[in-house]
């Protein structure tokens, strides 16, 4: 009996420290990433960043994006949603962290999708589509283009654009912004410069409710 | 000799067993810790440690309740294998073994070091102080049950 509550016992007691190890290293970090954003604020947005929303919204989101990343991929729909409800009040600004094999090229895509004003319909049939063209984690950019057919893009402007050498260096910009900012994984979100306090969707909305409200007293 | 031995009640090795079952929990919350928490990626090595140290929490609570001397039987192998992965990483790190002939993935190379404590403690160094002490504890126990 006693050896019983020696063992359960330590096993709770593990359980515990590890618990608790956890959740003030989450805090600590939560604290340096807010502390490196508010450091290095102009390395959150920069000038060639997609931007949705007005200029003087109330509450920025600036969201480190993974074209081929599957959680982007389930987070798009409700950020989205999020904007459409309050289009007046949040702005969107997109960065690049293509840390799977192959997505750069199809942040390059975007550019150059941008540039023909087509971005962000290109960027939802891409996220929509995401599993024909990236079944295995890495991104392949000959699934793409049946994704892209409907979109009435110049195709072969397109993939003139893409080879232009200012998207190289502006995928690295972002890159060591994103390293500068510490962003390892992707999706990662800074509302109004600050990190969510632990990964998921309830935790973004309730920091953009939160600034929301802030804002609006 | 060792797979007939019948397995007597082994009370006075309780306690032994339980430091035992106890260093293998504190290994794999530890693991678990750097991997999961901090967001370290283990490499390869650092997995087949992994595979031979977290079953054992399970294994050595079993031979806890009711204390069961052959415990011992089925959880050195495991402890054993866990201490040559160990001790072949910790020469790797140390760069006694070269990188090249290492079964690394290119993403994370065994021989970096993520984390260095107190100037000189390393990840691998724990593994391997955990697998010896694991190890010299079970031999302990095989030792001190009656013959």
């Amino acid at each position: 009996m006693k050896q019983r509550i020696i063992f359960i016992g330590a096993a709770v007691l593990l359980v515990l420290v590890f618990v608790f190890a956890s959740s003030s290293y989450k805090t600590q970090q939560t604290e340096q990433a807010t502390a490196a954003a508010t450091r290095n604020k102009e390395a959150l947005v920069r000038f060639h960043s997609p931007t949705l929303g007005q200029p003087g919204a109330a509450v920025h989101i600036v969201e480190f994006l993974d074209p081929a990343c599957e959680t982007c991929r389930a987070f798009y729909p409700v950020v989205k949603a999020m904007l459409a409800e309050n289009s007046d009040k949040i702005r969107l600004s997109i960065r690049y962290a293509p840390f799977h094999r192959g997505a750069d090229e199809i942040v390059k895509l975007l550019e150059a999708a941008r540039k023909q004003g087509k971005y962000w319909e290109t960027l939802a049939a891409l996220l929509a589509a995401q599993a024909q063209w990236a079944p295995d984690h890495a991104a392949h950019l000959d699934l793409v283009w049946p994704v892209i057919d409907g979109l009435g893009l110049d195709m072969a402007r397109l993939r003139v654009d893409m080879q232009a050498p200012e998207l190289t260096r502006l995928i690295e910009q972002d890159l060591a912004d994103a390293k500068t900012l510490n962003v390892q994984k992707t999706p990662e979100f800074f509302v109004n410069g600050r990190p969510l306090p632990s990964f998921g969707l309830k935790q973004l909305q309730d920091l953009v409710a939160e600034e929301l409200a802030v804002k609006s007293n | 000799m060792l797979f007939n031995k019948p397995a007597p009640p082994a009370k006075n090795a309780w306690p032994l067993l339980f430091v035992c079952w106890l260093i293998a929990a504190v290994s794999t919350l530890g693991a678990i810790f750097l991997g999961e928490v901090m967001g370290l990626t283990p490499c390869v090595l650092c997995w087949y440690q992994r595979i031979c140290m977290f079953p054992l929490v399970f294994i050595l609570a079993a031979g806890l309740f009711p204390p069961d001397r052959r415990v011992v039987r089925y959880a050195l192998p495991l402890a054993l294998t866990g201490l040559g992965f160990a001790v072949f990483h910790l020469l790797v790190a140390e760069g006694f073994v070269a990188e090249a002939l290492t079964p690394c993935s290119p993403g994370v190379p065994c021989s970096q070091q993520l984390i260095v404590w107190f100037g000189f403690l390393t990840i691998p160094m724990l593994s391997v102080a955990a697998f010896s002490l694991v190890n010299a504890l079970l031999v302990a126990i095989y030792l001190k049950a009656p013959q």
